[in-house]
C-alpha cells in the first residue's frame, strides 16, 4: 500500500503536474515537493508527488552495486 | 512489460544481487540473524523475490505490522458499512479495503448487495466524486500510514479551500514507529535488525528511527522496495551487528533523507492530531494513529455523523496478530492454506495482497 512509483515530470502547472506512469500520462499534485520542473522525477503515491528522486544519489547507489558486483566477480573468478 | 523502467530495473540486476547474497553469507554468524521486515510492501517485494530462502541459515526474515489494511480493525469495516447502509453515504476507498473482513461481512460483500462503494487512486479523487456529486455525502476511508497520510490530509485541505462541504474522512492513520517500539520491547520477538519503510522514511525522515536504535540498541537501516535495495539494506544490517554498533542508515538515499519531506511533515501537522489507536491483532497502541483535527472537525465522518469507530480485539482461530508481530510465520498458523485462502480469507494478513500470509500463499516463500 506505500508502493510508490518513480516518474519523470512532464508538464507543470498550479500544483499540478503530469507525469507518465506505465505508459499512461496522469495528472498528479505536487502540493508536497517545491519547485519541480519538466523533467525531474519524482516518487508518486495515491496521486501525489511525495518527493524528488535525486538522480546523484540514484548513480551513487548504482555504483556502490557495480563495485559489489566487481569485488565479488574478482573473488570468486 | 518490454519497456525498461528507469529507476526500476537499474535495481533488479540478478549479477549483481547474487554478489550480496553472496556477501551476506560472508558475513553470517552461526545462528541466524533475526531481522523484521516493517512494511508490507517489504513482505511483498521478499516474497516475490524468493529473498527468504535464498537468505536461509544466514538471515531470518520476520514480517511486521507495516500493511495497513491488515492492521485496520473489524470496528472499522463495520463503521463504514454502517454509513453506507443508515446514513446514505457514497463511499470512496483504495481497492484493497474492500475484501477485509469486518464482524459480519466486507466492503465487497456489501457491495454485491447494493451498497455503493467507489475504488479510487487517489484520495483527491474521492474529492472530485463528491464535487460532481453535490447531493450526496461522499466519505473517503483514509487508511494508510505516514506515506499516505499527506495525500489524504491533502484531500482534505483541497477540500475545505475549495468548499466541498460534502466531502469527509473516515480516519484510519496509523504511524510505524510507535508499533516499531511496541515490538522492539517484546521479549518474545527479539528483533536484531529492522529493515526499515521506504515510503514512510521518505515523510518522516531517517532520524525518526534514531530513538529505537539508541533504547534498544537495535541497528535500522531504511531501505527501497527493490530486490538489490532490500539486498544491500540486510548487509548493512548484518555489518552493523558484526561491529556491535545500532544506529540508523539510509540505503534510499536517492529519496528519503535524514530529515523527511518538510512540507508533507507540516500538512500533516495542520490536518492530523496524534491519538491512541487500536491495531488489529495487537491491540491499542499509544499516540500511533492520525485522528482529524478540530479544526477540520467538518471533513472527519466520526463527528459529521456522530459514528465512532469502536475498537474491540476479536477472539477467533486466526493467529493475524503474533504474524503481525511477527511471531510466528503463516505456515505455523491452524489456519492458513486450509479454512484461510486468498479467495475465501479468514483474518485481514490474507487478505492484502500486502499481507503477510497472502506473500506466502502466493509465492510459497
Amino acid at each position: 500500500m506505500c508502493l510508490g512509483v518513480p516518474a519523470k515530470i512532464l508538464e507543470t502547472g498550479d500544483g499540478a503536474a503530469v507525469v507518465e506512469l506505465g505508459g499512461v500520462r496522469r495528472e498528479i499534485s505536487v502540493m508536497l515537493v517545491d519547485d519541480v520542473s519538466v523533467g525531474d522525477w519524482v516518487i508518486v503515491h495515491a496521486g501525489f508527488a511525495i518527493e524528488r528522486l535525486l538522480e546523484e544519489e540514484a548513480e551513487r547507489t548504482l555504483a556502490l552495486f557495480r563495485e559489489i558486483a566487481e569485488s565479488d566477480a574478482f573473488r570468486n573468478p | 512489460m518490454n519497456r525498461s523502467m528507469k529507476y526500476i530495473d537499474d535495481f533488479r540486476d540478478p549479477a549483481t544481487a547474487k554478489a550480496l547474497v553472496e556477501r551476506i553469507r560472508r558475513d553470517a554468524g552461526d545462528a541466524p540473524i533475526r531481522l523484521m521486515e516493517v512494511c508490507g510492501t517489504h513482505t511483498v517485494a521478499i516474497a516475490r523475490g524468493g529473498i527468504r530462502p535464498l537468505l536461509s541459515g544466514a538471515v531470518a526474515m520476520l514480517s511486521g505490522p507495516g500493511c495497513p489494511v491488515c492492521v485496520t480493525p473489524d470496528g472499522y469495516i463495520d463503521a463504514a458499512i454502517a454509513l453506507g447502509r443508515e446514513r446514505g453515504a457514497l463511499l470512496a476507498s483504495f481497492g484493497d479495503m474492500l475484501r477485509v473482513p469486518g464482524k459480519s461481512s466486507s466492503l465487497e460483500k456489501e457491495k454485491g448487495n447494493g451498497l455503493e462503494v467507489r475504488v479510487v487512486y487517489s484520495p483527491l479523487d474521492a474529492v472530485t466524486l463528491a464535487a460532481a456529486t453535490p447531493d450526496r455525502e461522499v466519505v473517503f476511508l483514509g487508511v494508510g500510514f505516514e506515506t499516505t497520510a499527506p495525500a489524504i490530509g491533502g484531500a482534505i485541505r483541497t477540500a475545505a479551500e475549495r468548499g466541498v462541504g460534502n466531502f469527509s474522512v473516515l480516519s484510519s492513520v496509523r504511524t510505524i514507529p510507535e508499533a516499531m517500539g511496541v515490538l522492539a520491547a517484546d521479549p518474545e520477538v527479539r528483533i536484531e535488525g529492522f529493515l526499515c519503510p521506504a515510503h514512510v522514511s521518505v515523510v518522516i525522515g531517517s532520524d525518526a528511527y534514531r530513538p529505537i536504535a539508541r533504547r534498544y540498541g537495535i541497528p535500522c537501516v531504511v531501505a527501497g522496495f527493490e530486490p538489490l535495495d532490500i539486498l544491500l539494506g540486510i548487509s548493512m544490517l548484518l555489518r552493523q551487528k558484526r561491529e556491535g554498533v545500532a544506529r540508523v542508515e539510509n540505503e534510499y538515499s536517492r529519496v528519503a533523507t535524514s530529515t523527511g519531506n518538510r512540507k508533507a511533515q507540516d500538512l500533516i501537522r495542520d490536518v492530523f492530531v496524534p491519538c491512541d489507536t487500536g491495531w488489529r491483532g495487537i491491540g491499542v497502541i499509544r499516540g500511533s494513529g492520525l485522528r482529524i483535527a478540530d479544526r477540520y472537525a467538518s471533513f472527519d465522518a466520526e463527528v459529521k455523523f456522530d459514528a465512532p469507530v469502536v475498537f474491540a480485539p476479536e477472539a477467533s482461530a486466526c493467529r493475524c496478530g503474533d504474524v503481525l508481530k511477527g511471531k510466528i510465520l503463516p505456515v505455523d498458523c491452524p489456519l492458513f492454506g486450509k479454512g484461510c485462502v486468498p479467495e475465501e480469507p479468514y483474518g485481514p494478513c490474507m487478505v492484502s495482497g500486502e499481507g503477510t500470509c497472502a506473500a506466502f500463499f502466493k509465492y510459497g516463500a
